[in-house]
This record gives C-alpha cells, structure tokens and sequence, in this order.
C-alpha cells in the first residue's frame, strides 16, 4: 500500500490564520473563547471562540485578487471564505494540483452554510446555498478542481473522517494528492441546540478535569495537503498510518458506557501502522469538556493500553469546531510532531475522569514519532487516526 | 473476491420494494408521516423509539429494517458489519424545523430531541443501535445519487478487511418528498442469496446499485 | 390537581412522542424513568423544555430534574408550587 504523506496545512482558528500563528499562540498559552454578549449568536451571554471577522474579510479579499475574480467578496458566505482561505494557504506553491485531474478535494463539515436559515440572509443568498454539495460547488469552482469534491458529514468526526477517505482512495491508487479540508461556523441554530442540550459551559471548557461543566464551541478552518509523493523539502515527513472509524450502538446523543468502541478503533489503527502501545508518543483527544464524552475517551485510552501517553484536547484553546475539529486537532496535532512539542491541555487542574489518563500540563520539549487523534460524534460515532515520523 | 448484493429495498413515493417485489403501495397517502406509519405498521414492527425518530430516519429505518428481515446479519461480530449511507440535502429536512423553535425571540424554545436529528448521520446511528452495528460508518453528501462514489467507498471497507458486510445506501427526505435505497453487500462465497425471495445474485458496482435506484 | 395531571399526561406523551402509549396507560405516580415508559436522556431534556414552554417554569439546574420528573405527580406539585 502507498504512504500517504502530509505535505502541507493550514488552520484558521481565533488564535490565527496559519498554522505557524496557531501555534505561536500554543506557545504563549493565549486562549481564544471568549465571551460572547451578542443577540445575533444567543438571546444571552455564551463563550465562543470566533474568527476575527475584520482579518477575515482583508484577508479574503486579497486571495480574491491573487485568483484576478471579478466577484464582491460578500457574494461569498462566511464559510465559504474560511474554507477558500484555508485551501489558498495550503496550496499556494503547489497552484497546479488544483488542476490535475489526480487530485481528489474532500471536504468535511457538519453543518456547512446552515446560518443562512437566518432570515437576515434570506434575501442575500439563495437557498440552494444551504445544500452542501453547493457549498462544494463553489469552492471547486473557485479553485479549479477537476473532480467533483467527496463531502462528508458525520457529526463531530467528520473531519477524521475526511483524512481517512483521502488516505484510502490515495492509498487504493485512484488520486496521487488530496486536498482535505474541514470546516464550520458559529451560528444560532447550533449555539442554541447545544444549550437546549445542557451542554455548553459557562466558562470557557476544561477538558478531563474535575469542574468541568461542559463544552465551548468554536468555529474554524482545517487544511491538509496530502500526496503518495514525499516531499523532498520536508524535514521531517509525517505520514498517515492508520484511520478507523467504530459506532457505539448504544445512544444517539451519549457515548458508550465502557468506552469499548472507540478503544477498538484504536487498537485498529495501531494494527494497522504495526505499532505497539509502547510506541505511541502522544494523543491527541477529542476532549470536549463534557461529563460523559471525556469519562467514555478516558476508558478507551486505558483499554487500549495507553494510559501512560501524554495526552491533550486543543479544545480549551479554540473550543469545540465541530466538523472542522477532526482536521484543525489533527493539524495542530502533526504540528507537535514535527517540531518534538508537547503543548498543555488548556483548561486542565485537577484530574476529573476514572479511567488514569496522562493529560498534558505544561508545554514541553519531547522526542515524538507517532500520534493518535481521536474523536466522537453524535450518532455514536467513533474514530481513530495515527500520524507517523517516517 | 466478488461481493455481491444479498439483498436491498427501495422505498419512494408511497411504494416499497424489496428484492424486486412491491411490498406496499397506496396510491392515497399525500404525507410522508402517513407513508412511513403505513409500512411499519403492515410490517408489524414493534420499535416504540420509531415514533420518536425524524424523517430520514424514519425512512432509513424502514429500509434498513426491510433488508434485514430479508437477510439476517446475525451470524458477524458487531464490528464486521458497517453502514455507510449518502444523500443531498443532508439533515435540511430537520434543520427547517430545528430552525423554526428559535427564530423568534418571544417563542425561542429549541428542542434537544429535534435538535439531535439535524446531523445526517444519525440514521446509521438509529440503525446500529437497532442492530447492533458497530463497524466503519460514514454519512456522504451529493447533489443526486453517486452509486459510483458508493461502491468505490464501501469497496476499500472490503478490500482492508473492514468489514465482512455493509449496509449502504441513499436516504433523502425533504417536506413529503422522499427516497430511500439500503443494500445488504457481502462477499459472495460467504453468503447465500436471501432465503426467502430467491434474488438472483448482483454483483455489488455502480451499476447495479443505479439500476436498483432507477428501476423500483 | 387531577385536571392538571390529565393535561400534563397528554402533554407529555404529545412532547415525547409517545405515539403507542395513552393517558390511561400512564400511572402518575409510577417512575417516569428507569422501566415502563423507556425515556431516556433527551426525553429528560425535553421534559425541562416543555415546563418552559407550556408553564413559563425555568429549571436553572439540570440536577433538579431528577426530583420534578420522578413522575407525573411530582411534576404536577412543582408546577403548582412555582407557577407563575
């Protein structure tokens, strides 16, 4: 089989619009949800984390000059601009893969466009908008590529999801690069059916620990660049070595009791990369903040022999971005394992889960090699993806 | 090894057909709750979660449950078994409603239980937990059904030994407007063609699962 | 109090989807979770929305539901106490 190799990426978070700021901010600790008092998101105050929208709007404009479109730049939805800026800062000195009818676009998220059920854009944008194959439209059309874009959407792994359905269809010889790319946005429908759910904190979220209360949610952009061919000016190739998607079989909206499942997706990956327990550096958890999703992850780590892997959630720095979380997390993710860097899982005090996990308090220099991301989604949804130093 | 479609239902304006045959059809019914109550209740089904459930998994219910009467999946592991399922307009259908309980501000009254359905994929959820599916699952989007983009999905699940059967299919739900398609896929030297109705074997491709589409 | 009771049996089967089960069936001071009805966490949920919505009643600590939804007559005493 093929390795695929990450080749380049790209996040667009509250804490910036690359991967190097993302991570510049990991480094001085900064955290990006932030209170929110805004009638437009909630009838209340709610913590968010949002993408700065005067940056955003600069510097969507600017790429709108780098491609010569003679379109207004508020033609395009919110969504669509982080997703088409995501994609530009990936691709940008490989313009030409656009092009090539061997490369596949997949693109996650859950919701896409849904803010425009709001009816202050009723009257801006048509409602074929709302479907996501018409968000895929655009953004191929955008860009040029030659085949229709897979989408995924499967709740809040969707994002893995869409690394691993890249991974397979480069590994079974039907494309030679992929670019994946995962994204959503804060909205009222979503702000207000996590609070119908109970599940939104009231600080910001505190992954694994005691006090936590419960999730933030962020919104954002996540871009990998992915190719059967190594690039030769890399330092150091990280490749994909296994993906697993499981199901619960239990509840729509709770995970698994025993954490059985996602332990199994796991142990899949780690099968699949031939690697032991032993040899798994660093896990990248899912770790939303909420009683039940940590408690069941906590259990899966423990059950498949990791219990001693230092292990985060980015999510007490960017919040919950939903189906750009599996590509964001899995970004930042490699990013720790290029540059041998553990970062601190913000939020974190005190233990707060059964199951011993190893969560991360300080950031700190260390020899990685591989990493497993993790993620869990409604519809008892489960999946698992390992990233490896060749 | 060839793998093949054991067996499949199509559900689509007030007509079921399973393996070929017309399981149901009235011409009458104009609403799409009518239409999916009709069918599991000729089918005397006994799920009681049915009635809490949206369209589309109403509807991806009923088909996945028709296959599975037809051809058990009771003889592999849980985690053999895997479901992946696609439509066009994603979770839409919910998502209308979801939107209606918030916008406006004096009757803001989201509901958790209509909010939990506005994800696509919690059909195969619904589906797992009935039948105690716990393999690969994935939930596609496209504009019409890419039986294409189906079968070369479902057939890596097969070929790294993911899975040794797979439900997959269409489901698409919007107002009454409704179509749905499940197939049962396994590899033929370890399955028998369905029991009961005798369908002659199908290679699982492209082409097959469109003419499944197109035909009933 | 049993006019209320009534009421609030209709209404709960009608929030909750409970399309096989009839006021009759429901004994209001039987558990509403754990055996016989079969709710789950969502109906739960969806319990503290209906109170909001049809009794202008604001449960501000999920954990209270325990006690307000043990039956329909438990419901129906803290609607009477905290009704507006």
């Amino acid at each position: 089989m093929k390795p695929v190799y990450i080749l380049n990426d790209n996040i667009i978070t509250s804490l910036g619009f690359t991967t190097a700021e993302n991570a510049s901010s990991l480094d001085s600790g900064i955290i990006g949800i932030r209170t929110i008092n805004d009638q437009e998101f909630y009838p209340g105050q709610i913590q968010l984390s949002l993408v700065d929208t005067v940056q955003l709007d600069l510097k969507f404009s600017a790429v709108l000059k780098v491609y010569q479109k003679n379109i207004p730049a508020d033609s395009f939805t919110r969504l669509e601009k982080l997703f088409i800026l995501s994609i530009h800062d990936v691709i940008k000195d490989h313009i030409v893969i656009a092009k090539n009818a061997r490369t596949l676009l997949v693109i996650s998220t859950t919701k896409g466009n849904i803010n425009l059920l709001e009816n202050r854009f009723k009257a801006i944008f048509s409602h074929k908008r709302l479907y996501l194959w018409e968000l895929g439209r655009i953004i191929r059309q955008f860009f040029g590529f030659v085949n229709t874009p897979v989408i995924i959407s499967n709740a809040c792994i969707s994002g893995v999801v869409a690394v691993m359905t890249a991974t397979r269809f480069l590994q079974s010889g039907a494309f030679d690069h992929a670019v994946v790319t995962g994204g959503d946005i804060a909205s009222e429908f979503v702000i207000s059916g996590f609070q119908s759910f109970q599940a939104l904190s009231t600080k910001p979220c505190k992954p694994f620990d005691l006090n936590r209360t419960g999730l933030s949610l962020g919104e954002g952009c996540g871009t990998m660049l992915l190719s059967t061919i190594s690039g030769t000016a890399e330092v150091s190739p990280v490749r994909i070595a296994g993906a697993a998607t499981t199901n619960d079989a239990n509840h729509i909206s709770g995970p698994s009791r025993t954490g059985e499942e996602l332990s199994h997706a796991i142990k899949t990956v780690m099968k699949q990369a031939m690697v032991e327990p032993g040899q798994i550096s660093y896990i990248s958890a899912h770790g939303t903040a909420t009683s039940f999703n940590d408690e069941m992850e906590s259990k899966a780590v423990e059950l498949s022999g990791l219990a001693h892997v230092p292990l985060n959630s980015f999510k007490g720095y960017w919040g919950h971005t939903l189906g750009a979380a599996g590509l964001v997390e899995s970004v930042a993710a490699v990013f720790s394992l290029r540059n041998n860097t553990l970062y601190r899982s913000a939020g974190f005090e005190i233990p707060g889960v059964s199951a011993p996990v190893n969560v991360i308090t300080t950031n700190h220099p260390a020899s990685l090699t591989s990493c497993i991301k993790t993620a869990s989604g409604f519809g008892g949804c489960n999946a698992a993806i390992i990233y490896q130093k060749d | 090894m060839n793998r093949i479609i054991t067996a499949y239902s199509v559900l689509h304006d007030n007509k079921v057909i399973v393996n070929g045959r017309l399981l149901f059809y009235q011409e009458n019914i104009t609403k799409f709750a009518d239409f999916v109550k009709a069918v599991f209740k000729q089918e005397q089904f006994s799920y009681p979660k049915f009635y809490k459930m949206d369209s589309i998994s109403k509807l991806g219910f009923l088909a996945a449950e028709l296959v599975l009467k037809e051809k058990t999946i009771a003889g592999y592991s849980p985690l053999e078994v895997g479901m992946v399922m696609s439509n066009s307009s994603s979770s839409l259908d919910t998502d209308i409603t979801h939107n209606e309980t918030i916008n406006n501000r004096s009757a803001f009254f989201p509901s958790p239980s209509v909010f939990v359905y506005t994800l696509p994929n919690i059909i195969i959820g619904e589906v797992c937990i009935r039948h105690r599916i716990k393999g690969e699952n994935a939930f596609l989007i496209s504009e019409t059904f890419d039986g294409n983009l189906l079968c070369d999905y479902v057939d890596e699940l097969f070929n790294n030994e993911r899975v040794a059967a797979c439900l997959c299919g269409w489901v698409e739900v919007l107002g009454d407007r409704n179509t749905a398609m499940v197939v049962l896929v396994e590899n033929s030297e370890q399955s028998q063609v369905s029991e009961r109705s005798g369908l002659k074997p199908m290679l699982f491709n492209a082409e097959n699962l469109n003419f499944i589409m197109k035909r009933n | 109090m049993d006019e209320l009771i009534l009421k609030l049996k209709k209404e709960v089967i009608e929030q909750l989807n409970l399309e096989e089960t009839t006021p009759e069936d429901i004994n209001p001071d039987s558990p509403l979770f754990g055996e016989g009805l079969g709710l789950d966490s969502i109906d739960a949920l969806e319990l503290i929305v209906l109170l909001e919505k049809n009794y202008g009643i604001k449960i501000e600590d999920p954990k209270d539901g325990k006690k307000i939804f043990f039956s329909i007559r438990s419901m129906a005493e803290y609607i009477t106490e905290h009704k507006k």
